[in-house]
């Protein structure tokens, strides 16, 4: 069971957030000018890698409000949690958060 | 069921040293790889192969799955490789020359909502159409193919009815690998553990060879049947495929006398269960709603698992967990499997088949062997192409597929 941190209420078992995908996946600026390739792209195409991984939680049972966190799809470890508001943290700089 | 486990022949494969070069390469020793190699050696003649394996043969999802095949599904493509697998599973002990105790004991999907209802009448249409059997059952009938389900309309989510089709059931995986493991290397096909693909060769947009943890191996076609894997070593080759991976887990209790005489599965209150021909409970559960690679599942899913279980089967209430584990599946945007072409030229991909897999085994095989022999797709595999994303021609099998197996 991974234990997360709310950027708000805090730390709070998994069962208590939702999960979403892959994070700082942008709507296309110009939808009118994709190809369907890139339309593909945009609505099929997510990454996958097996190690830090910027996703998408919302923390549905409780404020209900959606925020980041670099989680290692390896070994599950949180690496960082930010807000939408914070820049996309470098993963493994000492600079770059609680580890 | 408590039938005997067949006896093992003295030998099942050798265990040779990579040679440096070969016609085709199978990257992933899983039943879809063997399976894969089989069928290029028996159906196109080809026998200088390898199947490369990272770890140990078919210890991947292969080793975890619940078993259960079946081949009723909802679209006209599914329902063609699903039955056609379902087909070959019916004559492939004889031909394989292996008891693999496979079991058409039937499969019960329950419905537990007017919707569930609907969805499964519609597709009990569809499977008549495409001469797949199937049968709708009221609670009552419910009960009389297996009498431990709790039809009771007293229950949170009681059991509106099910289809049933006959013909599905379970074999015991790891003696189907080893049967095409064996019959893939009399034909002289050599299988090769612990030899990790790390790369590709290229030759512009050609791949003409593999990378290996032990050394390079040249390649006349490589296929990718690496399930839950299939992304890292996509982007590896330098593409990106629209799956993503999951763990999903299952668990088996202590053995019991026989009980069960079918398979019963759930959508809605979501749990799967048959019982081995040894006679532990085999139950699965839904996928982590995240991605991941670890080989092991959310302690929560069981809880909801459990909880299924019991109301659906009160008899349960004082079986024993033996063991859990999990494998890591590759779900696709719509719930079917990517079989055909990659960007690149000589290298051809089978992934995607999420939670239900294994009982394509035979029909992904012959598939995937068609279409590396070839270089064209097979009937089985044509509407199953990476071109789909791209022109929409999705086969949506959520209803159908979704985590249920
Ligand atoms: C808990 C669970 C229950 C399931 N239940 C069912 C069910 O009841 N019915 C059903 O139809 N399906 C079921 N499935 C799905 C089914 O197991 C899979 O769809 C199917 O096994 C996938 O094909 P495969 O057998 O080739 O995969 P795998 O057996 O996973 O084969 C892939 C192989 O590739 C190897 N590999 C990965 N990377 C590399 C590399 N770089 N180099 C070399 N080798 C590599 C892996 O080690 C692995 O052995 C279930 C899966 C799980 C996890
Ligand atoms: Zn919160």
């Amino acid at each position: 069971m991974m234990l997360l941190t709310c950027p708000w209420c805090g730390p709070r078992d998994e069962t208590e957030y939702h999960y979403g995908g892959q994070a700082h996946v942008a709507y296309p600026e110009n939808p009118s000018d994709l190809s369907d390739e890139e339309w593909a792209e945009y609505l099929f195409f997510r990454d996958n890698p097996k190690g830090p991984f910027a996703e998408r939680w919302s923390h549905s049972a409780g404020c209900r409000r959606w925020f980041n966190v670099v989680r290692d799809t390896a070994t599950y470890e949180v690496l960082e949690v930010y807000t939408n508001a914070d820049p996309r943290p470098v993963v493994g700089s000492p600079a770059g958060g609680s580890r | 069921m408590a039938k005997l486990l067949p006896e093992h022949p003295a030998w099942l494969w050798r265990d040779p040293d990579p040679k440096s070069s070969y016609d085709a390469v199978v990257v992933g020793g899983g039943g879809h790889g063997l399976a894969t190699a089989y069928y290029l050696a028996k159906n196109h003649g080809m026998t200088n192969i390898a199947v490369l394996e990272k770890g140990w043969l078919a210890g991947g999802n292969m080793a975890r799955n619940t078993t259960i095949i079946r081949s009723n599904y909802l679209w006209d493509e599914s329902a063609a490789i699903y039955e056609f697998s379902l087909k070959q599973w019916e004559q492939l002990p004889a031909e394989l020359d292996y008891d693999f105790l496979f079991s058409q004991r039937g499969v019960l999907n329950l419905a537990h909502t007017l919707q569930d209802v609907r969805e499964a009448t519609r597709r009990i249409n569809a499977n008549r159409l495409n001469r797949v059997d199937a049968e709708w059952l009221e609670p009552d009938e419910v009960a009389k193919v297996c009498p431990i389900v709790n039809v009771s309309q007293d229950v949170r989510y009681p059991v509106l009815g099910a289809t049933f089709q006959p013909r599905a059931g379970i074999a015991k995986h790891d003696h189907v690998a080893w049967a095409f493991a064996r019959a893939c290397d009399a034909m002289g096909v050599d299988i090769i553990q612990n030899c990790e693909v790390t790369g590709f060769i290229k030759d512009g947009d050609r791949v003409v060879g593999v990378e290996t943890s032990r050394g390079r191996i040249n390649a006349g076609t490589v296929g990718l049947v690496a399930a839950g894997h299939s992304t890292v070593l996509a982007e590896k080759a330098g593409f990106r495929l629209p799956v993503q991976s999951h763990p999903l887990q299952a668990l088996v209790s202590e053995l019991y006398e026989p009980v069960h005489p079918t398979v019963v599965m759930s959508n809605h209150v979501h749990v799967y269960v048959s019982q081995a021909h040894k006679g532990e409970l085999v139950m699965g559960a839904g996928v982590d709603a995240y991605n991941g690679y670890g080989q092991r599942g959310s302690f929560h899913v069981i809880e909801h698992q459990m909880a299924a279980a019991l109301e659906l089967f009160p008899i349960f209430g004082r079986a024993r967990l033996l063991r859990t584990w999990g494998g890591i599946v590759d779900v696709s945007p719509d719930a079917s499997p990517v079989i055909g072409p990659t960007p690149l030229e000589n290298l051809y991909i089978n992934c995607g088949w999420g939670t239900g897999g294994f009982k394509a085994t035979p029909g992904a095989g012959w598939a995937m062997a068609h279409t590396m022999a070839t270089g064209e797709p097979h009937d089985l595999n044509r509407a199953f192409g990476l071109e789909r994303f791209v022109s929409g021609a999705l086969i949506d099998e959520h209803g159908a597929a979704a985590v249920a197996h």
